[in-house]
C-alpha cells in the first residue's frame, strides 16, 4: 500500500503532504460547518495539493510575466483575472498598478460623481456583504 | 467571516515543496508568488468547505462525507481532480483499515500482557488466560 501512495504522489513517500489538523481548523472556521467525516477531511487536503499544482502550473505556461525561468505575483493575479475557473481568486490576487495611475483613477471617479457599490478597489473601511 | 485568511495558513515549507515538485526544475518562485498561492490554497479549503456542506445540507446531513466533497469538486469546476482524489482516496482507505487492524492486534496483545500482571498478584488460574500466556512470551521478546 505505501509504495501504491508513494507512486500516486509523485517524489512524496506520503499520500497527503498537507496536515489534517490544519486543514481541519480551515474548515471548522466555517460557521455552518458541524462536523467532517475522516474521508472528507483527506479528500479536502488532497484536493488542496491538487489545486497548488494546478494553480502553479497553470500561472506558469500562461504568465505573461518577463522572467521565463520564474513565477511571479503577477503571473498568478492575471490567472485569477482571466481564467475562469480561479476567478473565485481575484480578489486576494489583486492586480498591482502603479500608485499615480491608481490616483489618476480615483480622481476620475470622483469627476464622474457617482458611488459605484460594487466597485470597492482600495477602500478597506467598506465591508462587502456577501450573501 | 469572523477569521480572515490570512489568518487560517497552511505551512510555508509544504506548500512550496508542492510547487517545487509542480514545475519544471530551475524554475525560481518568488516569495510574493509563494505567499499569494499559500493564501490561495486556504481560501479554496473554505470555498470548497462551503460548497460541500451545501450538499450535505442538501442531503439533511450535518456531518461532511466524501461524497459532498467530490461534488463540490465538480461545482467549482475542478473536476480534473475528481479521477486522482477517488484514486487516493482508495489507498486512504486501505492504509486506515491497515491501521485500524494493527491498533486492535496491539490492544489485544496489551490486554493480554494486563491479564499476565495481574495473574502474578492473584494467582488465578484461568486455562484461556494459560493459553494466552505461552504466546505472550513469545510475544514480549519482540516489544
Amino acid at each position: 500500500a505505501e509504495m501504491a501512495a508513494a507512486r500516486l504522489s509523485g517524489t512524496e513517500n506520503r499520500l497527503v503532504s498537507l496536515p489534517l489538523s490544519r486543514i481541519r481548523v480551515i474548515m471548522k472556521s466555517s460557521p455552518e460547518v458541524s462536523s467532517i467525516n475522516q474521508d472528507a477531511l483527506f479528500l479536502t487536503a488532497k484536493a488542496t495539493e491538487l489545486f497548488v499544482q494546478y494553480l502553479a502550473t497553470y500561472s506558469y505556461k500562461h504568465g505573461r510575466g518577463k522572467e521565463k525561468n520564474a513565477l511571479t505575483y503577477t503571473d498568478l493575479s492575471h490567472t485569477a483575472e482571466e481564467c475562469e475557473t480561479f476567478q473565485f481568486l481575484a480578489d486576494i490576487l489583486p492586480k498591482k498598478i502603479l500608485a499615480s495611475k491608481y490616483l489618476k483613477m480615483l480622481e476620475k471617479e470622483k469627476r464622474d460623481g457617482e458611488v459605484r457599490e460594487d466597485h470597492d478597489e482600495g477602500e478597506e473601511e467598506e465591508d462587502e456583504d456577501e450573501a | 467571516m469572523a477569521e480572515r485568511p490570512e489568518d487560517l495558513n497552511l505551512p510555508n515549507a509544504v506548500i512550496t515543496r508542492i510547487i517545487k515538485e509542480a514545475l519544471p526544475e530551475g524554475v525560481n518562485i518568488s516569495k510574493e508568488a509563494r505567499s499569494a498561492i499559500s493564501r490561495a490554497a486556504s481560501v479554496f479549503v473554505l470555498y470548497a468547505t462551503s460548497c460541500a456542506n451545501n450538499f450535505a445540507m442538501k442531503g439533511k446531513r450535518k456531518t461532511l462525507n466524501a461524497g459532498d466533497v467530490l461534488s463540490a469538486m465538480e461545482e467549482m469546476e475542478f473536476q480534473r481532480f475528481v479521477a486522482p482524489l477517488k484514486e487516493s482516496l482508495e489507498v486512504y482507505r486501505r492504509e486506515q483499515k491497515g491501521k485500524k487492524e494493527a491498533r486492535k492486534d496491539k490492544d489485544k496483545k496489551a490486554d493480554s500482557e494486563e491479564q499476565d500482571k495481574s495473574r502474578e498478584e492473584d494467582n488465578d488460574d484461568d486455562d484461556e488466560r494459560m493459553e494466552e500466556e505461552e504466546q505472550n512470551d513469545e510475544e514480549e521478546v519482540d516489544n
